[in-house]
């Protein structure tokens, strides 16, 4: 099974983590992906920019908006992800717990879908697997 | 979430270490597994009540410490040996490094795969110690009775007992084989998986995708060893096509009529990583390098029409002169006919039938009746396809034989 541990985090988090020693920040974080990758179930993660970087584009009225980021009134910034591919939700929930983070950063565990979880005769999940096949759109590897 | 499958997380996680590290505490890889399953024990019982320990996986091996060194007071058995281990527990172990785990992780692995053990004995105790799996887990993905699996371990253990055998990374000079052995039973618990033997299941994936954490576990801890990223390689790549395996009703679908779309593009990705990472050690491809290069050549065609046979039909040759096997021989033929025809690929497999190495393997007639087939000779093909039908053993695998039996008219 694959889970995504979606990171998010608030300002003030983010404030109280530039006072730390980016050096260490950086040892914890790869000492962490180390276990991961060394229990052969890490399949992918990255980072984010800050989030004043980014841009929102929302839906709410007629016409999408385009602001300039973080999100407003939204407290909580996504700023990273990782793919892991375990047994089950338990294990990984369990190397979530296990990331280096602090106050005011969460993880959201959630299961990634894969082709068994879409009806296989639906015209547009068979458009899409034809393009999956043609490699359009993929991330290179 | 329950207790228990909090438990079941982390001894997924830590198991290996926690095994290897008191296998190499008390010199018994027997004794190391019992007083594991005592804290694990212990952990059920006292963690919904005291909270779960900041590390879970150093609180376990300390209280299986303490545990084994109960047991060799109650037996009066503390010489000098155990003394010693008693002192160093009560000196407070401090945090061994990750490295020391990492050199017990690949002990163990050693161990479980020593040549001493038959194969059997070698895939059971390996899912087991290394995978921390159950009996019962093992028995089901194995399809043995529980019995017969517990006792297939108790007599692995007991056999490395009677040899002597040393809980260490083998040396240089018997290295190499030693580690061909590792990759050995790996490549076997993932064939187990891929492509079941026995049984209703054409695929256990499960058992596939323990095979390839193992062997991921292996590629880091040796990664100077290309063959070991290319068996990751090879199991990635052939994993990336379970989801377009089966059909809805579970019966197989075929390489050609696959839907590429369903392909994990994201594990092909990493297969072809790891690939690169065998490739780029400048060793040579071995046997593992070349069926994962195999592999790579029908993961990289959008279409079945697009794969390159003259490189695979190469390829096979390769790996057949590396590592002579009549089932190499077989697939080169499939590789042929797509390359150059049936009529020549037909030629080799009647040599190969000739030969006898591969009486009773039902991929033979079955490999034979889709050559004839295609040159039109429908009476010899029905024949070969009821043959290969009465020889398999997988139950989705003998009816799709029996469809093109019929489809022979």
């Amino acid at each position: 099974m694959k889970y995504m541990l979606i990171m998010r985090t608030t300002d003030e988090a983010l404030a109280a983590s530039a006072e730390l020693d980016f050096e260490q920040i950086i040892a914890d974080m790869g000492r962490y992906n180390e276990s991961m990758i060394n229990a052969g179930v890490l399949a992918g993660g990255d980072g984010l920019t800050p989030a004043e970087e980014g841009v929102v584009v929302d839906f709410t009225a007629d016409a999408p908006i385009v602001t300039d980021g973080p999100y407003g009134e939204t407290k909580e910034l996504f700023n990273g992800f990782w793919i892991l591919d375990v047994k089950d939700q338990a294990e990984a929930v369990e190397w979530a717990k296990r990331a280096p983070l602090g106050a005011g950063d969460k993880l959201e565990v959630r299961r990634i879908t894969g082709v068994e979880d879409f009806p296989a005769d639906n015209e547009w999940i068979q458009k899409e697997a034809e393009w999956r096949a043609a490699g359009e759109g993929e991330p290179k590897a | 979430m329950s207790a228990s499958a909090e438990v079941a997380a982390i001894w997924r996680i830590e198991s290996a270490r926690i095994v290897g590290g008191l296998t190499r505490w008390c010199g018994d890889l027997d004794l190391a597994e019992d007083l594991a399953q005592e804290a694990v024990a212990e952990a059920l019982e006292q963690w919904p009540a005291s909270g779960r320990p900041a590390n879970p996986g150093a609180w376990l091996m300390t209280v299986a410490k303490r545990r084994g060194i109960d047991g060799f007071r109650r037996r009066e058995r503390l010489d000098e040996r155990h003394a010693l281990l008693a002192g160093e527990l009560r000196i407070e172990p401090a945090q061994r490094e990750a490295d020391e785990l990492d050199d017990d992780v690949l002990r163990l692995i050693f161990t479980a795969c020593h040549p001493v053990l038959a194969r059997e004995a070698q895939v059971a105790l390996t899912l087991r110690v290394v995978g921390g799996l159950t009996s019962e887990e093992i028995a089901r993905a194995l399809l043995v009775p529980t019995a017969t699996l517990q006792q297939r371990i108790v007599r692995a253990k007991k056999t490395l007992g009677a040899a002597a055998v040393p809980f260490a990374v083998p040396g240089p000079e018997e290295f190499r084989a030693r580690l061909g052995t590792v990759l050995s039973v790996l490549y076997l618990v993932y064939n187990e998986g891929y492509a079941a033997t026995a049984g209703g299941d054409w695929m256990r994936p499960e058992l596939a995708r323990e095979a390839l954490r193992l062997a991921r576990i292996v590629a880091q801890l040796l990664p100077r060893e290309p063959e070991a990223h290319a068996l990751v390689a090879l199991m990635e790549l052939q994993s990336s096509r379970f989801g377009a395996r089966t059909a809805p009703g579970g019966e197989p679908i075929l390489l050609a009529d696959q839907d590429r779309g369903r392909w994990d593009r994201a594990q092909i990705g990493r297969g072809l990583a790891a690939l690169e990472r065998a490739d780029a050690l400048g060793r040579g491809r071995g046997a593992y390098g070349l069926q994962a290069a195999i592999a790579a050549c029908h993961a990289s065609a959008a279409r079945f029409e697009d794969t390159d046979w003259h490189r695979i039909v190469l390829l096979y040759e390769a790996l057949g002169n590396l590592a002579p096997s009549p089932v190499v021989d077989l697939n080169r033929a499939v590789a042929v006919s797509m390359a150059t025809g049936p009529a020549t690929a037909l030629q080799l497999v009647d040599e190969l039938a000739a030969s006898g190495s591969l009486r009773g393997y039902h991929l033979l007639p079955s490999v034979r009746g889709e050559l004839l087939a295609q040159l039109g000779r429908s009476d010899e093909a029905r024949a070969a396809f009821e043959e290969a039908a009465h020889l398999t053993g997988n139950d989705r695998e003998r009816s799709v034989l029996l469809g093109k039996a019929a489809a022979q008219g």
